[in-house]
C-alpha cells in the first residue's frame, strides 16, 4: 500500500492584516506551521501502512521554508518527502496548485492511495483534495471519518450534514480526511531532529516537472482577487451596560424580558 | 490556456442540489440570487436538476427564478456520486456554455464544483458569502472573507468560463416563490451505464436527532475563545439551557477539540439568524458574523473594549464571562423561582 500524503505550510495565526496604503498583507507572524487538518491525513498514512505496509511519501508546493512541514511528516514517520518550489508557483490558486501536484504524481508514478487533508486553516476551500483527482482521473472519496483497506477496494465513511454514507472504490483513489478521523501523534523531538540531520527533502522545480508552463502559477491561475479591503461591520448604536456582575446581570434580564426573549 | 471565445457564453446556471426529492434551501436561495444577479445581465437562468423521481419539483424551480430546467431523471443518479453528476454537468455546459454556474457550498457541492472546475478548467471561488455582478465585463464577483480579521476579497475570473461559485448555505435571503413565472422543462437523456461507475454507494445513514438545530433555533449562546476551558463550557450550557437557547462557538474552540465542528458560526459554519445572540468571549470577526449579523438581538459579553463584536452588538457588557456568565445563571434562577 504505497500512500503519497499532501501537505501545506499554513500561517500559524489566521491574524493577516491588509495594509492600504501599500496594498500589500502583513503576516503579523511570518512562523508556518503543518496544517492542522493534513496531520490527521498523515495519522491515517501511517495506521494503514501499520498494517498493510508500504511506502508513504509527503509532499508540498510552497516557498523553501515549507520543507519544515515537511520535515515534520518525516518526524512523524512518513519514508519520503518532495517539495515542489520554484517562483514560478508563486501566486497559485487551487486550480493551478493542484496542477502543480498532478504533475509531481505523475512522475512518482506507483501509489495506491493519495490522502489530502479535508481542509486548509488558511484557504479553507477544501478544493485541491478534488481538483487533484479529477487532474490524475481518480476517484474522490471526500470527508472521510475512517477508511477500510480490503484486498482490492476502500471504503471509506463519509461525513454529510445530516449523518454519512459508505462509499466504495478501486484502487488507485484520492480520499480527504476529517479532523474527527484520528488524533494525529505528536512526534517526539529526537525523531523531528533526526529528520533534518539524516532524512532529504527532495526539492523538484518547474523543470523538474514538465508540464505545460500556462498553468503554472499566477498565470495559470483563473481566479484573480480584484480588490482586498477592510470592512468593519457595523449595525446601529450600542448600549453599554456597567457595573458590577451582579447589576449588569439584572439589567440584561430585564431587556431580555422586556423584549419577550425569556 | 483561458477559454477561448468568451462571448459565445451566455445565461447563468444553478445546479439543484436534492434529497429524497427535496430541493436544498441553499438551491432555492442560489435561484432567487441567480434571478437578479442574471436580470443585471439580461441573460437566462437556467436550473440543473439531478436524480431520481426529482421531476416533480421541477415546476418549483421555476416559480424560485429558473427559466429553464434541465432534467436528468434515472436511477443511475439516485444517490449523489462526483463522477455520474461531473459527467452529466459538464455535457450540459459544454452544450449549453453558461458564463456563471453557481452551486451551494454544501458537503456535495464542495465535492462537486471543484471537480468540475478541473475537468472545465475554469476557475471556482469557494464559500462566498455575496456576491455582485460587473454588468461591463460580464462578470461574477465573488465575495468573502479574506484571512484577516476584517478583511474582504472581491474575487473574479476574467478569462475562463463558465465562472464558478460556491456560496454558502443561509447567507442570501430566500423570497416567496413567484407562481404565475413561466418556464420550459428540459428532459435529457443520461448515457452512463452502472457497470462503468468506480464508485458505490453501499449505505446512506441519517442522523435522527430531534433536537432543534442551531440553524433553526431562536437564540444562540456563543462561546469564544474568552470560554477557555471545559469548565467554562459547562457554565455556557447551564446558561443555555436556562435560556431556552442552543450553544454555537467560533472556529477556534472547535480546532481546540473542545466542541463539535457542526456548533461552528460563521463563514466555513453555519448560518444562523435567531431572535436572540449572545456572544461571551468572541472576538467579532469578520468570518464569525459573516455567518450571524442578521440576528436580530445581538448581546456581546467581552473583556477588550476595543473587540470588533461591539461593533455591531446591540447590548455590550465590557466583562469578564467567568462573572458575567455566573451572574446571569443566578439571576435567570432567582426569576424562575418566582413563578
Ligand atoms: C478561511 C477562514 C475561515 C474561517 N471561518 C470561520 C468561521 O466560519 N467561523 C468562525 O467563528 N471563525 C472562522 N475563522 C476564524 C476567525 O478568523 C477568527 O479567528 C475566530 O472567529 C476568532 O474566534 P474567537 O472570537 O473565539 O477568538 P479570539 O479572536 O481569540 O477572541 C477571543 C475574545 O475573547 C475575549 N476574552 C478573552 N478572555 C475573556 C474573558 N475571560 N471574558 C470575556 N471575554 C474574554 C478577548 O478580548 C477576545 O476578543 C476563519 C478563518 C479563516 C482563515
Ligand atoms: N500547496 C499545497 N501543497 C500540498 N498539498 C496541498 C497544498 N494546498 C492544499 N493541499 C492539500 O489539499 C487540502 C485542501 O486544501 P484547500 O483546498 O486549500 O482547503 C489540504 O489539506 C492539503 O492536503
Amino acid at each position: 500500500m504505497d500512500i503519497v500524503v499532501c501537505i501545506k505550510q499554513v500561517p500559524e495565526t489566521n491574524e493577516i492584516g491588509w495594509d492600504p496604503k501599500t496594498g500589500t498583507l502583513i503576516r503579523e507572524s511570518t512562523g508556518g506551521i503543518l496544517n492542522p487538518n493534513d496531520k490527521n491525513a498523515i495519522e491515517a498514512a501511517l495506521q494503514l501502512r501499520e498494517k498493510h505496509g508500504g511506502l508513504i511519501t509527503a509532499i508540498s508546493m510552497g516557498p523553501p521554508q515549507a520543507g519544515d512541514a515537511l520535515r515534520e511528516a518525516l518526524g512523524m514517520g512518513a519514508d519520503k518527502a518532495i517539495l515542489l518550489s520554484d517562483r514560478q508557483f508563486a501566486g497559485a490558486d487551487t486550480l493551478s496548485t493542484s496542477y502543480a501536484l498532478s504533475l509531481a504524481l505523475k512522475k512518482i508514478v506507483r501509489f495506491d492511495l493519495i490522502l489530502c487533508g479535508k481542509e486548509s486553516s488558511d484557504g479553507m476551500t477544501a478544493q485541491v483534495g478534488p481538483q487533484l483527482a479529477e487532474l490524475l482521473n481518480l476517484p474522490q472519496l471526500t470527508n472521510a471519518m475512517e477508511i477500510i483497506i480490503n484486498s482490492n477496494s476502500v471504503r471509506i465513511k463519509q461525513k454529510l450534514e445530516d449523518g454519512f454514507r459508505i462509499l466504495k472504490t478501486s484502487f488507485p483513489a484520492l480520499i480527504t480526511v476529517e479532523r474527527e478521523m484520528n488524533q494525529p501523534r505528536i512526534p517526539p523531538m529526537d525523531s523531528i531532529m533526526e529528520a533534518y540531520r539524516e532524512k532529504d527533502v527532495l526539492v523538484w522545480g518547474v523543470g523538474n516537472l514538465g508540464g505545460d508552463k500556462e498553468r503554472i502559477g499566477l498565470k495559470g491561475s483563473p481566479t484573480q482577487s480584484r480588490k482586498v479591503y477592510t470592512k468593519i461591520v457595523k449595525k446601529g448604536e450600542i448600549t453599554l451596560l456597567e457595573g458590577e456582575p451582579d447589576k449588569v446581570a439584572r439589567e440584561l434580564i430585564q431587556i431580555l424580558k422586556n423584549k419577550d426573549l425569556l | 490556456m483561458s477559454t477561448d471565445n468568451l462571448e459565445e457564453y451566455n445565461g447563468l446556471c444553478v445546479f439543484i442540489e436534492q434529497r429524497d426529492g427535496n430541493p436544498a434551501r441553499v438551491s432555492l436561495e442560489l435561484l432567487d440570487e441567480g434571478r437578479t444577479l442574471a436580470d443585471k445581465l439580461g441573460a437566462d437562468v437556467t436550473a440543473i436538476l439531478i436524480g431520481e423521481n426529482v421531476s416533480g419539483i421541477a415546476q418549483e424551480l421555476i416559480y424560485y427564478g429558473a427559466d429553464r430546467v434541465i432534467i436528468a431523471d434515472d436511477p443511475i443518479a439516485k444517490d449523489y456520486r462526483t463522477e455520474v453528476y461531473t459527467d452529466i454537468i459538464v455535457e450540459q455546459v459544454l452544450k449549453e456554455k453558461p458564463e456563471i454556474l453557481l452551486i451551494g457550498a454544501t458537503c456535495i457541492g464542495r465535492d462537486l464544483a471543484p471537480r468540475l472546475s478541473a475537468r472545465l478548467n475554469t476557475g471556482c471561488t469557494a464559500d462566498c458569502t455575496e456576491l455582485d455582478i460587473d454588468t461591463e465585463m460580464r462578470l461574477i464577483i465573488a465575495i468573502k472573507p479574506f484571512f484577516g480579521r476584517n478583511l474582504m476579497a472581491d474575487i473574479v475570473c476574467p478569462f475562463h468560463r463558465p465562472q464558478m461559485v460556491t456560496v454558502r448555505p443561509g447567507v442570501m435571503e430566500l423570497k416567496a416563490q413567484d407562481r404565475g413565472r413561466k418556464g420550459e422543462l428540459i428532459y435529457i437523456d443520461i448515457n452512463l451505464k452502472e457497470a462503468d461507475t468506480k464508485v458505490k454507494v453501499l449505505e446512506t445513514v441519517r442522523s435522527t436527532s430531534d433536537a432543534v438545530s442551531l440553524e433553526e433555533a431562536d437564540k444562540v449562546v456563543a462561546a469564544g475563545m474568552g470560554v477557555d476551558n471545559q469548565e467554562g463550557f459547562e457554565m455556557l450550557k447551564e446558561l443555555a439551557d436556562l435560556l431556552g437557547a442552543q450553544i454555537g462557538t467560533t472556529s477556534l474552540p472547535v480546532d481546540a477539540g473542545w466542541i463539535s465542528e457542526d456548533k461552528k458560526i460563521g463563514q466555513t459554519g453555519k448560518t444562523i439568524r435567531p431572535r436572540l445572540y449572545i456572544g461571551c468571549g468572541v472576538s467579532g470577526a469578520i468570518q464569525h458574523s459573516a455567518g450571524m449579523i442578521n440576528s436580530e438581538l445581538i448581546v456581546a459579553i467581552n473583556t477588550n473594549p476595543k473587540a470588533d463584536i461591539f461593533n455591531f452588538a446591540d447590548y455590550g457588557i465590557i466583562g469578564d464571562v467567568s462573572k458575567i456568565v455566573p451572574a446571569l445563571i443566578k439571576e435567570l434562577k432567582s426569576i424562575k423561582d418566582l413563578t
